[in-house]
């Protein structure tokens, strides 16, 4: 692997979704792959209630801040944060948005959806839904969105990461891992 | 190898400090200073380190703590938000003029924004004001080393050295290298001088004059050189920046291919700004663009103002945190290019609210209810929030709730009807800064309320211990304080507890409170809930309450507007039909609402 990897994105959703969280398995992800990277996020008072967004970067960076139009990538976890957040892509960026079926995506824009609250549910895990989303991205980015655009870590180290987080606990470690496999193969 | 680690930048800083041989250090909780110490404590635990880290009462005390500690030669530190620094004002002018002998590291973390502080000021201003060194790191990593180059300093030339970092710098992670520890084995000494430690002002003017010649050395220390970060760029202009701005700007200024005709210098130490640069800037380029955040610090420094631009000149602004989209926008201006970029629309979402259960929302119902009319001062913490009740007129500062309760009274001297008063505090900024404020409103008889809202922690924070908690900053048992007994000692002789999840109860102390109030002098009501997210973590939630709403709800709003639970969702889209619904996943069934309908449509439900 000779080529440099350099990866801006942004995660957005809503308080409780656990964007930070998915921010934090992709930075390990990345420190597991000997890459630098760059996370920043939003606490104190400003995290009472409301859009909860996390930036993103893996590569020789040096602000932790993705400007409008430089991210690969969008993550979002309501299809809201798609409408408030879109504006940071570059215009070939794609997003990856949690939405139901029978919701308008923009046309403008390279945008997946998968219906990750409706599958949380199937999978009796309500809580997974960033998982899900996450899972979803990085089997989407890889197979239809075009190989330049692949995550720079595959499924595998996200679930590397899992098992040295959630330790002995099999019990999460297992609700986690079928949470991101529904959404790779969904 | 040498590990790395994801590290907020909190965290590197506080790995800085305990691999760099520090040996006590405080603080005081405060966004986004507030996970320094914690992290301290962490690496201190994991590596099994002896030092004292604590706590203290306000951010005086921790660093009138930390400072006695470098006097007897060992490295220490103090950590506090940039308002603390305001409250630790004083012993920092004092401590700069008679210096240390172990290192001393001030952190103040600033808040452009700003995002959870009342106000932007500058700490590289307090900096320059008390006549001590600061250090502007643009990353985490970088903040973890400004450690080591902060204490080589601090020792070198025996000043307290100021670390700054903002917001984005605190509250970004990255991965960091962790170093070996430093096992510094030093013999704790304390040599008595006392024209040095407690100098008379006759030879304060010798140590300022000593102050002074420290700093035009510093301002040559060789480490701390502002660094030019693309040596092989030729150009007439160029751009000075420092702390995260430098972060943004030096990307920017690749992606923008000006990193070969725009010479770009960081600089370490914005205060005292090293001389040989100011003239080797003034002299070497015909303009030069300065950004730095949040005031004009290095700006000012630079003399021959028409070669500048910056906050002075309109180039930059001096309000708000500088996003590297308007860096780009400075940039592109300077150099006469266009620049695009789109809006990132703000979505606030909901207003930041009180959490549903939490005892705060049911206090301040009472207190409104019982002092309908009055004027209610309040202070800094989550029930700041209570401002959405209608509960909260003022915010100042720490401890001001009391001493502004004085100052309306005292005021309303002449008016025949006073209005009632009531004042309300945490439990944390009571012990911070509102204890000699009672005392005042003691001696002068104010005639007024204190709610002393005793939810057992530092919420806003992160859950820090207060002094009621009996245990310390690494989970140690200590001494707790009883704050019945503080307010009894402090003079005041109608001191009530009652819990205000008891909502009758409550209203009725409160009501006696206020009555007590407006004939005899200060009554104190302690409001003693634990916050609720603490119990939640702690698995100590109270059994829930299951809620429901009746046909009798005729969507009123009384409660939505008078008691603000995110729980309690209002449905106004059917203009005819308008109602109030539970969240189910929301609501903790605290049961306060059963007792807030006007209606009785708030019941609890069957089964």
């Amino acid at each position: 692997m000779t080529e440099t990897i350099s990866q801006q994105l942004i995660i957005s959703g809503v308080g409780g979704q656990g964007v930070l969280f998915v921010t934090r398995l992709l930075a390990e992800a990345a420190i597991n792959k000997g890459l630098p990277v760059f996370t920043s996020e939003t606490h104190g008072m400003a995290q009472r209630g409301g859009t909860v967004l996390s930036h993103f970067k893996v590569g020789e960076f040096l602000s932790p801040l993705i400007r409008p139009m430089q991210a690969d990538g969008l993550l979002a976890l309501k299809a809201e944060n798609l409408v408030a957040h879109r504006n940071f892509l570059r215009p070939e960026g794609w997003s990856i948005t949690n939405a139901s079926n029978d919701i308008d995506i923009p046309k403008d824009l390279t945008v997946l959806h998968v219906d990750a609250d409706s599958i949380a549910q199937s999978i009796g895990n309500t809580k997974a839904v960033n998982l899900i989303v996450l899972g979803f991205a990085l089997a989407k980015t890889e197979q239809t969105i075009g190989k330049k655009e692949t995550l720079f870590c595959s499924k595998v180290d996200i679930e590397d990461v899992l098992k040295h987080r959630f330790g002995g606990n099999n019990k999460m470690l297992d609700a986690s891992v079928n949470a991101l496999t529904a959404g790779y193969n969904a | 190898m040498t590990e790395r680690r994801l590290l907020l930048g909190n965290e590197a800083i506080a790995r800085g400090l305990v691999e760099n041989g520090c040996a006590v250090a405080t603080s005081y909780p405060g966004t986004p200073a507030s996970e320094i110490l914690a992290a301290v404590a962490f690496f201190q635990k994991e590596n099994q380190i002896s030092m004292h880290t604590q706590w203290a009462v306000n951010e005086k005390i921790a660093f009138e703590i930390a400072y006695a500690g470098c006097q007897t030669g060992l490295r220490t530190a103090v950590a506090m938000k940039q308002v603390g620094l305001n409250v630790a004002s004083d012993p920092l002018m004092s401590a700069a003029y008679m210096g240390v002998k172990g290192g001393f590291i001030v952190v103040s973390a600033d808040d452009p924004g700003p995002i959870s502080s009342q106000t932007e000021q500058d700490s590289r201003l307090m900096a320059m004001m008390a006549r001590i060194p600061v250090l502007d790191p643009h990353t985490p990593d970088q903040a973890k080393n400004m450690v080591a180059l902060g204490y080589e300093i601090s020792e070198t030339y025996n000043t307290p050295v100021m670390l700054r970092p903002t917001t984005r710098v605190c509250h970004s992670r990255q991965d960091v290298a962790l170093e070996s520890i430093i096992q510094l084995e030093r013999d704790v000494k304390f040599e008595k001088d006392p024209g040095r430690w407690a100098a008379t002002p006759r030879f304060r003017f010798h140590l300022h004059n000593q102050v002074e010649k420290k700093l035009a050395d510093i301002a040559r220390h060789e480490a701390t050189r502002p660094l030019c970060l693309n040596p092989e760029a030729k150009g007439s202009r160029a751009i000075l920046s420092s702390g995260v701005a430098a972060a943004h700007t030096a990307e920017i200024l690749k992606e923008m291919d000006l990193w070969q005709s725009i010479p770009f210098y960081q600089v370490l130490q914005p205060f005292p700004l090293h001389a040989d640069f100011i003239t080797h800037w003034i002299s070497t380029y015909d303009e030069i663009l300065v950004i730095e955040e949040p005031m004009a610090v290095i700006e000012m420094q630079l003399a021959d103002r028409h070669r500048i631009r910056g906050k002075v000149s309109n180039a930059v602004s001096s309000v708000g945190e500088l996003y590297p989209e308007h860096i780009e926008e400075i940039v592109g201006k300077f150099v006469g290019r266009e620049t695009q970029t789109l809006p990132i629309p703000f979505t606030s979402g909901r207003r930041p609210t009180l959490c549903a259960g939490c005892p705060h929302r049911a206090s301040f119902f009472a207190i409104k209810k019982a002092a309908r009319g009055g004027i209610f001062t309040s202070d800094i913490g989550c029930y700041t929030l209570g401002l959405n009740l209608g509960a909260v007129d003022t915010v100042l500062c720490m401890g001001a709730a009391i001493s502004q309760a004085s100052g309306f009274y005292h005021a309303h001297k002449n008016k025949e009807k006073r209005p009632d008063i009531v004042a309300t505090i945490g439990d944390s900024t009571f012990f911070h800064a509102g204890v000699p404020a009672l005392i005042d409103a003691v001696v002068h008889n104010v005639k007024f309320v204190l709610v002393i809202l005793d939810n057992r922690t530092t919420a806003m924070t992160g859950s820090q211990p207060t002094p009621t908690s009996g245990v310390g900053a690494c989970g140690e048992p200590l001494a707790a304080v009883d704050i019945e007994s503080l307010v009894r000692g402090c003079g005041v002789k109608y001191c009530q507890e009652a819990n205000p999840y008891d909502v009758k109860g409550f209203s009725g102390v409160m009501k006696e409170a206020v009555k007590y109030s407006r004939e005899n002098g200060p009554a104190v009501v302690i409001s003693r809930y634990p916050c609720v997210i603490d119990l939640a973590r702690k698995g100590e939630a109270a059994k829930p309450i299951p809620i429901d709403i009746t046909e009798d709800c005729d969507g009123c709003a009384y409660c939505i507007k008078h008691f603000e639970c995110p729980a309690l969702v209002y449905h106004d889209e059917n203009e005819d039909d308008k109602y109030t619904t539970v969240d189910p996943i929301l609501c903790i069934g605290c049961g306060v609402c059963l007792n807030v309908c006007p209606k009785g449509a708030i019941v609890i439900k069957d089964g």
